[in-house]
This record gives C-alpha cells, structure tokens and sequence, in this order.
C-alpha cells in the first residue's frame, strides 16, 4: 500500500468527498425543507434576516394535504408506475427475444440488425416528437396510457437488447447444448435454460429500465392531455404553475412524493442498477 | 396420449422454430417492428415534414428547403444552436472532470462506502423534471437561498440574477446538467477504476511517479476506451436536452436560452407549425451522426483489435 500523510489525507479525501456529498445532496434536502416549511415562513425574501433558512420550526403536512387533496397527484402516481412497468415489461421482452437472437443464432443480416439497433439507442426523443405525435394521434392513441407505453420501449428495447445479448454471450454453449441432448427445442432451451441463467441481467435491464420511464417526459408532455392521465413530472409542470404563480410548496412536496417510488425501488436494487449502467455504455 | 393429428401439428411448429432462421426472425419481429413503427417511421416522416408547410389541420405543401433557410436566418435560431453548443461543451467537460474526481475518491477504501456510492447517483436516478424544480426555487429571484448565503457572508451586496440574465441562465443550466449528470460519469469511471490492478500504481510508485503522473500516465490512458463511450452517451444526452431547460427558464428570458429541442417545440408544438418544427429539431441530426459514427468505428476497430 502506499502510505499517506494525515493531513494530505483530510485535504485530498475527506475534504472533497464532504464537498461532493453537499452539492450532490443538498437540492434534496433543500426540497424536504421548502415542502414542510408553512407559507408564511417560505415567501421570506433573501434580504430578510429569517432566522432559520435551512430548517423549520414549524413543519407542517399542509402542502402535502393540499397536493393528495386539491390535485389528481394521486393519479399520476399511479399512471406513472403503470406506464414504467408496463413499458419496462414489454421491452424486456422483446429485448430477451432480440439479444438471444443476436448473441446465439446464425442468420443473414445479424450484425446489420446489431448496428440498426445500436443506432436506434442513440436517437434522442427529442429528435422525432413532432412527426410521433401525428402518428399517436393518427392512431387514435392519443390522450390514452397505450401512447406511452408504446413508446417508451423505443428507447427502451435497444438498451435492454444490447445489455442482455452481452449477458447472453457470457452463458456457456454447452448449457444449452446439454438440453439439446436431452432433448428440449431450441426456443424451450431459451426460455428454461438460458433464461433463468440470464436473470441478473435481466433484472439490471429491468430496473434501469423502469428509472428511465419514470423520467421520460417530452412524449409524456406531447401525448397526453387530461389532467387525470398525466404522469408525475408533466402533472407537476402543467398543473402546480398556474399562471405565472409557482406553487412552491406543493410543487415541492411533489417533487418529493414524485422520487419516493424511483428512489426505492433503485434503493432495493442498486448493484444491480449500477450493473445495468455500467452495461449500458459497454461496447 | 395426444391425439396423431394434433401431435402433427407441434411437431411442425416445433420443427420451424428449429430453424435458426425462422426463430431469430419470430424472436426479432415484436422489438423490431415497434422500434420501424416509431423511430424509422418517424424519421422519414420528419424528412418529409421538414420539405412541407404543415401545421396542425393544415397539410401544407411541399416548399422544398425553404424551411431550413428560414431557421438559418432565424436569430432566435443562431442563439439557440450556440446556447446548444455551448451547454454540450462545458457540462461535458465539468462532467468529465468532476466524474473522475469523484470516481478516484470513491475507488479508495472508507467507511460507509456502499452507503455513499448509492447516494451519489440519486441526481441521476430521481426524474430530471422534478429536481430542476428545486434548482429553479434556489435560483429564485426574490427567495433565492443561495442568495441569501452570499448575502449573509458578505460576499455580494446585490442580489446575483442567476436566471433573469441569459447568460447566467446559460451557466446554471451547465451547473444543474453537471450535478445530474456527474454521478452517470463517476460510475463508469468507478467500474473502470476497478479493473486496474493496484500493482501497477505501486510499481509507477517505486519508481518516483507522484500521484500526479500516475494518473496521467497509468490511469488515464487504461481508462480511456471506457472514458470516450461515456463522452459519447452524454453528448448525446446534453445536445438533445428538453427537460431541463423547459424547467429552468423555459427558453427565456427573451428567448435568450433556448436549445435546439426547446426551440422547436415552441415552435412545433405550442405554435403548431409542424413543417417548421421538425426542421428545428433535424438540425441536431448531422451533429448526432456524426457523434454516433465516431462511436460505430470506435467499436469496430475494439473489435478488430
């Protein structure tokens, strides 16, 4: 090991690594305050000598009350989790067909097919929503859950498939060729065999997948209009800003209830969110 | 005991699906056709519009490039296409630097490290919307804590204007895009710090290297295949970006913020001139190919290597 000085220890590590933690978390925090701190102790000007700026005396539920109460925030939840599970669902699945596909079977095309859908994972949502909304709308799709949950998996297939046909290729060939012999069929092989093998990897793909869901917001933005069918971060945007005045409070309290859900499931789950990312961006 | 017919026609699906051609088309076929049902397909549609004068109800006719002239001379436009510029390269690169910072802090032992390396990803994992809402209520003109902070410590008399100025705005939309942004770089970089065998530092260390040169002449270099991969995803990422500027100043003040995206959805969408709009957003394209094809070479030649 090399050895290191104390104080070059406390400037080099600990100092940084506090500073981090402060910029990385403070927002949160800063969201926790501004959602149980009263009106009257929020709308206290810079200038004002408020005594106590990064806590309250006086927390109180009203903003949340006033959110699960006044606003259909109980309904984005739910449209929000529905819609990332299942989308979440739909492109494991075609990413488990397609990344087998790719990493084990010979056909014409294969490594076509690979870069198409390495390509597809890069194209940005923001690139094609003008001509998408014309198509959800031409397919009487618009304003209905199924607009999001179709396509969500464009941005969600490529990913899962690429992650899973890098795990696919690490399972040994001689597992699937024993259950040959035994005589399973090549697709019984998959799904008995290969599948239940892959299953780490599938659910990093999964988890990654639902997060990113969860935060998708211009098709969500585009595609739905009743305030009843909206997702979290589009209800919060459309429906706390009235006007010019900002709800601080309440847009607060649901920017928080809004994370709980992501942040608990990623918290269940983090290796194997961080397999999921580290994945994500392996050649 | 299946009945013979029956048993006929299993074993003939049976045997389609054991061949490798006939089941690595059925297995592509759903993934396939939702990604040419909304990614190809759209994409020619953009084309198309982008050559029209369509708006919403109206179809418009073909009107050849003039749509792409207009944004040219658009100075809305130019400012936009800097402001993107602008905003890609500097939280690239404050990304970049502050991603390996932290990647090597968190690559050492300490205590609680599971606990640590969890918490400074949640920039990343928490919806981008909902934590540029609280930047926005910190950057607050009247109720700023941030102000409030400087204001206290004697640091400034006057209140700093962090989103009623455009270029103020523009930074802090680099600092809020670096804070979300970071955690994605530091653990990538994390994962391609492990990989590094320790004996290769203490060797550099026996032989003088100071901590300084070990990382630029041991570390760096390992670490770079991973380290362009990750550049290349958030190029991407940062050049296409929506939320955050939606959320933090809306394109304003003066339409002096707007990128590419945000740009074009006032235009495709609020206003509704869609021939217009998909021209604004195709302006990213010729930069995305080009950051995509670095990336399909680079991948190529990992491979022939």
């Amino acid at each position: 090991m090399l050895i290191e000085r104390k104080w070059k220890k406390w400037i080099f590590f600990y100092l940084p690594m506090a500073v981090f933690i402060l910029f990385t978390l403070f927002p949160f925090y800063w969201m926790a305050v501004t959602a149980l701190r009263p009106d009257a102790e929020l709308y206290r000007t810079w200038r004002q000598a408020s005594a106590t700026p990064f806590w309250t005396l006086h927390p109180t539920l009203e903003h949340f009350r006033e959110l699960l109460q006044t606003t259909a925030f109980p309904h984005w939840l739910w449209n929000t989790m529905l819609i990332a599970i299942v989308s979440t669902a739909i492109s494991l699945i075609c990413g488990m067909f397609a990344g087998y596909a790719l990493a084990r079977l010979k056909f014409r095309g294969s490594e076509f097919l690979g870069t198409a859908i390495f390509i597809t994972y890069l194209v940005p949502q923001t690139l094609l929503f003008i001509p998408l909304a014309d198509i959800i709308r031409d397919m009487q799709l618009g304003n209905t859950p199924w607009a999001l949950m179709l396509t969500y998996p464009t941005f969600l297939i490529p990913f899962c498939t690429w992650l899973l046909m890098g795990y696919f290729k690490t399972i040994p060939k001689e597992l699937e060729e024993c259950a040959r012999i035994d005589g399973a069929t090549r697709f019984g092989a998959m799904v008995r065999i290969i599948f239940p093998v892959a299953i780490p990897g599938i659910l990093s793909a999964g988890i990654f997948a639902f997060t990113l869901s969860w935060n998708e917001f211009i098709y969500a933005l585009i595609f739905m209009s009743s305030a009843e069918l909206k997702t979290v971060p589009v209800g919060v945007v459309s429906e706390l800003i009235r006007g010019d005045i900002f709800f601080w409070g309440q847009l607060m309290a649901g920017a928080l209830l809004g994370s709980i859900p992501v942040a608990l499931v990623y918290s269940f789950f983090v290796e194997y969110y961080v397999t999921g990312l580290t994945g994500s961006v392996k050649g | 005991m299946v009945a013979p017919a029956e048993r006929v026609r299993v074993s003939r699906l049976t045997l389609m699906l054991e061949s490798e051609k006939l089941l690595a088309t059925a297995l592509l076929a759903p993934g396939v056709v939702i990604l040419v049902l909304f990614i190809a397909y759209p994409f020619v549609m953009a084309l198309w519009f982008s050559l029209t004068s369509i708006r919403v109800g109206v179809a418009g006719e073909f009107v050849g490039l003039a749509n792409f002239a207009k944004a040219w001379n658009d100075t809305i436009f130019q400012t936009a296409f800097k402001n993107t510029v602008f905003y890609t390269f500097w939280a690239t690169i404050f990304k970049l630097a502050l991603g390996m910072w932290l990647a090597l802090i968190l690559n050492r032992h300490f205590r609680f490290k599971r606990l640590i390396r969890a918490s400074m990803l949640l920039p990343f994992i928490i919806p981008t919307v909902l934590s540029a809402f609280a930047w926005r209520w910190m950057f607050d003109p009247t109720f700023s804590v941030m102000n409030w902070v400087l204001f206290h410590s004697g640091m400034i008399t006057d209140r700093l204007p962090f989103l009623s100025d455009g270029d103020w705005a523009m930074w802090c939309a680099v600092l809020v895009n670096t804070w979300r942004g970071m955690p994605f770089f530091a653990i990538t970089l994390l994962a391609g710090l492990q990989t590094i065998s320790p004996d290769l530092h203490e060797a550099a260390a026996l032989d003088g290297a100071n901590a300084w040169h070990r990382f630029w002449h041991v570390t760096w270099p390992l670490l770079l295949p991973v380290t362009l991969v990750v550049v290349v995803f958030s190029v991407i990422q940062t050049f296409s970006d929506f939320q955050l500027i939606y959320v933090l100043t809306g394109g304003g003040p003066a339409n002096s913020t707007h990128l590419i995206a945000t740009y074009a959805y006032q235009v495709g969408v609020a206003s509704g001139l869609l021939g217009e709009g998909a021209a604004l957003s195709l302006f990213m394209f010729p930069v995305l190919f080009a950051v995509i094809w670095i990336q399909l070479r680079y991948m190529k030649r990992m491979e022939g290597a």
